[in-house]
């Protein structure tokens, strides 16, 4: 056995010691902290799979700013969990459900790294010979998101930019001042 | 965080490396792993990590709400923009080949200046989520 298995079972089992962490410390500030190292061990197994560019936006929104984002929030909420005293057997049974039918799902899918898995015999092949050709980038992940789906990557810019201006929306303070005070006057003139 | 000595000096010391590092992703993309969207997650951590340590008056003057808002908008415009000269020369919507002389060129013109709109946009939009957020304290 090659030694990746290894590095494979010890980066699992640290992400499953740190998600039952999660559950039970009931510190928030550590939880935001937690689950930053939860990311960063997900990041080294994507690097493990040798899918870098995924791992790298693995690290750097799930280690990086979703973590900056919630200290943020607990900033202003306080960092004690509530404690809650309701019974947690109907999500149990929910999450456990949800589980065993994605893992059923999984029985139905190739082998790792099955060079005929029907997902490597579509348009991969053509894209690992010809993009070098067709656009001279040695970075085949990057030529597919710019180039040849171009498209789709200008409809992602266009949903960060929907939730960017969604939250400008929702949270923006003067707006809504504006807004109470246009509403005042109304009143006082009727 | 304005009298924490340590967290203070470990981000002066941080920051730079962070932006430049975000930098080398935005323009080294073609060739390595990264590109535009970790780039901006990268720029816009590093400025949210300065709002953090130095309060969020000290960001607001390096980078003033009205100038990230329009840059939002900036980066989206930028990408569409780049499918539309495409258009205007005569080539399809984002065909880049039509940017240069040779179709390679074009591609490595169009795929960096697409790269930087998204950028860009996702830097200014994870420092407008910090703004709301920590705007909400006062």
């Amino acid at each position: 056995m090659s030694i990746e298995i290894y590095i494979d079972l010890i980066l699992v089992i640290f992400l499953a010691i740190t998600a039952l962490a999660v559950i039970y410390v009931r510190n928030l500030f550590a939880v935001a902290m937690l689950s930053g190292i939860y990311s960063l061990l997900m990041a080294s197994i994507f690097v493990v799979l040798d899918a870098v560019d995924v791992a790298f936006t693995e690290a750097s929104v799930g280690a990086g700013i979703s973590t900056v984002l919630m200290l943020g929030v607990l900033a202003i909420t306080g960092n004690r969990e509530k404690i809650s005293y309701k019974s947690s057997l109907l999500p149990l049974l929910i999450v456990i459900g949800t589980g065993s039918l994605l893992v059923y799902g999984t029985w139905d899918l190739p082998m790792f790294g099955d060079p005929y898995a029907p997902v490597h015999m579509h348009v991969a092949p053509e894209y690992i010979s010809n993009t070098y050709k067709h656009t001279g980038m040695p970075n085949i992940v990057t030529a597919v998101l710019a180039s040849y789906r171009g498209y789709d990557t200008l409809g992602e810019v266009g949903v960060i930019f929907t939730a960017g201006v969604g939250v400008l929306l929702l949270l923006s303070r003067k707006k809504m001042n504006k807004h109470t005070n246009a509403k005042n006057k109304l009143e006082d003139k009727s | 965080m304005k009298h924490h000595t340590i967290p203070r000096v470990i981000a002066k010391l941080a920051i730079p490396g962070i932006i430049l590092f975000g930098l080398y992703v935005q323009f080294h993309g073609d060739y390595g792993p990264g590109g535009g969207f970790q780039a901006g997650v990268i720029i816009g951590a590093a400025m949210i990590l300065y709002g953090l340590i130095f309060g969020l008056d000290a960001l607001k003057s390096v980078a003033p709400q009205k100038i990230v808002t329009s840059l939002i908008a900036l980066g989206f415009l930028l990408y569409a923009g780049v499918g539309i000269v495409t258009q205007l020369l005569g080539a399809n919507f984002l065909e880049y080949g039509v940017l240069a002389h040779s179709p390679k060129e074009g591609q490595h013109i169009g795929i960096i200046l697409v790269e930087i709109g998204v950028g860009i946009t996702v830097a200014a939009v994870m420092i407008i989520i910090f703004y709301m957020f920590a705007g909400r304290k006062q």
